[in-house]
């Protein structure tokens, strides 16, 4: 009886593995730019950036979500890219890295993670910098504890943490306060 | 990743009609811990169902009869900042805040946290056996390193514990939360909703495959003058809790009235004992009893090799927290210990 049952569900359901190879097209607008991908549904959006997009500023550390490198701004919030589809970001605003550099001219938070040495080998600061934009426009972080608090989704193996949360109280005091 | 057919819904009832009694087909909203699954093939699918575009579940709203209703796409950071949320559930906002990182939070949404599975690293490790992940292998973690698992509610089966921050909050809080499948609407409370392991480790809750969490409501009472939340963790922020407390009281005339003490990082659910909250009403707040409370909350707590130190920890994480809520404005951000 369950054998009968077990084929009948399987006649009576519709077949999704036929389905898997489909690509889906995906309208973006990167640094201003309007970028139109076709992708299988796997491709995250760091990977949709880097191998699609060659746009290499955004970093892939860990893959899994655990240290803030291939962070990115969605629509203005800092989201991480490794953990997001790029067929279920359609429509959507995306910034990196390099979208922050205006002719040449460094971003003002770039600057300021030169002056206070905030980095050593650099691989964390594309990340740490997105990441910090996302927050100055989130406005919750006022004293140097809660920018500590709200800056842990971003790990530097260097620790250069005393250099980074420098060059965010600087800037945010600067343009945000 | 294993491949799998994409397609995006904007209904709950477009939905509803994709889904199947198995698990084969997913709901992806804030993707932050199924990606991950994928990733790590510890969990497969045929097709993964975007629900992203059901706008009617991205609010919050006033219910008629007192309380709130959060929509199930909501993400954590929009729930947690939300000005009802932060003024009359601030417990709430406090444990979703001591969660993961604000760009998780940006992304994670409300009915995906309570359905986020277990950190146990043999859940993930796919050459470990894990009754969780391949029913019937075993559990790793049982004679293992298991400095990180339960202490409360474990089987002989599974040792795991449920990570949300989030959801000790809305244990404490009596919420309940809004269900919809192909036979119609259900509204679980929050203290049937998790699991304990039992012998059936793989089902993390009574949630059915084919069935969708569109909200969860939050009643009247959302102890907004005495409440906190407590995460104690290897790393002062961005960790999982090795142990976490929600406290919470209503005090008249200088006694209690109504206690809530939920614990998170210990078992397959967030934890709580309603003998231990009942013993409080009418007392004055005062450590000796939050001290009995602690011990009714852990009464039966056996632990394994690595995780001794658990009982203790969350005996006194109780009674520390019980204390910090009756100050609430001296709780600093992360949820770290103060006073």
């Amino acid at each position: 009886m369950s054998l009968f049952y077990r084929h009948f569900f399987l006649l009576a359901t519709f077949n999704w593995k036929r389905m898997m190879n489909e690509k889906h097209t995906v309208s973006l607008r990167v640094n201003g730019k309007e970028q139109q991908l076709t992708l299988l549904p796997w491709v995250s959006l760091l990977d949709a950036l880097r191998e699609h997009l060659h746009l290499t500023g955004t970093k892939k550390g860990c893959d899994h979500g655990q240290c803030g490198a291939c962070t990115v701004l969605v629509d203005g919030r800092r989201v991480l890219s490794c953990l997001t589809l790029a067929v279920m970001k359609e429509g959507a605003t995306i910034t990196t890295i390099e979208g922050l550099t205006t002719d040449d001219e460094l971003h003002p938070l770039q600057q300021a993670f030169i002056k206070h040495d905030a980095f050593q080998c650099g691989y964390c600061t594309p990340g740490q910098i997105c990441s910090a934009l996302g927050m100055f426009a989130e406005g919750k972080a006022c004293t140097r504890e809660e920018v500590q608090e709200l800056m842990s989704g971003n790990l530097c193996r260097c620790g250069a943490n005393r250099g980074i949360i420098d060059a965010i109280m600087e800037v945010k005091k600067e343009l945000y306060e | 990743m294993n491949n799998f057919a994409f397609r995006r819904t904007t209904t709950v009832a477009d939905t509803i009609a994709l889904m199947e009694p198995t698990a084969a087909n997913r709901v992806i909203a804030g993707g932050t811990n199924l990606i991950d699954l994928l990733k790590y093939v510890v969990t497969e699918a045929d097709l993964l169902v975007d629900i992203n575009g059901i706008e009617s579940m991205r609010t919050v709203d006033q219910l008629d009869q007192g309380g709130v209703r959060i929509g199930a796409l909501l993400t954590n950071a929009q729930t947690a900042y939300h000005p009802i949320i932060e003024t009359e559930y601030p417990l709430l906002s406090k444990a979703i805040l001591a969660g993961a990182s604000a760009q998780i939070r940006n992304m994670a949404t409300n009915g995906g946290n309570l359905l986020q599975r277990t950190r146990c690293y043999y859940f993930y490790d796919p050459n470990a056996p894990c009754n969780k992940r391949t029913p019937g292998s075993g559990c790793s973690a049982v004679n293992g390193y298991n400095r990180i698992h339960a202490i409360l509610g474990h089987s002989e089966q599974c040792i795991a514990v449920f990570p949300s921050d989030m959801c000790v909050a809305l244990a404490a809080l009596d919420a309940t939360v809004n269900v919809v499948g192909p036979h119609g609407n259900r509204i679980i409370p929050f203290q049937d909703f998790h699991r304990l392991p039992g012998d059936t480790p793989h089902l993390d809750n009574n949630l059915q495959y084919d069935e969708l969490i569109t909200g969860i409501d939050l009643p009247k009472q959302g102890f907004g003058d005495y409440y906190s939340y407590l995460k104690l963790r290897d790393r002062s922020s961005y960790s999982f809790a090795l142990v976490a407390v929600a406290s919470a009281f209503t005090i008249e005339d200088g006694l209690i009235r109504d206690a809530r003490i939920a614990l998170g990082g210990v078992s397959h659910k967030p934890w709580r004992i309603s003998e231990a909250e009942q013993f409080l009403i009418d007392k004055i707040p005062d450590r000796k009893y939050f001290e009995t409370a602690a011990q009714m909350v852990t009464d039966g707590a056996v632990a394994f090799t690595h995780n001794k130190f658990k009982i203790d920890l969350a005996q006194r994480a109780i009674v520390r927290n019980c204390l910090m809520a009756l100050n609430p404005k001296t709780q600093r951000p992360g949820a770290k210990p103060s006073l």
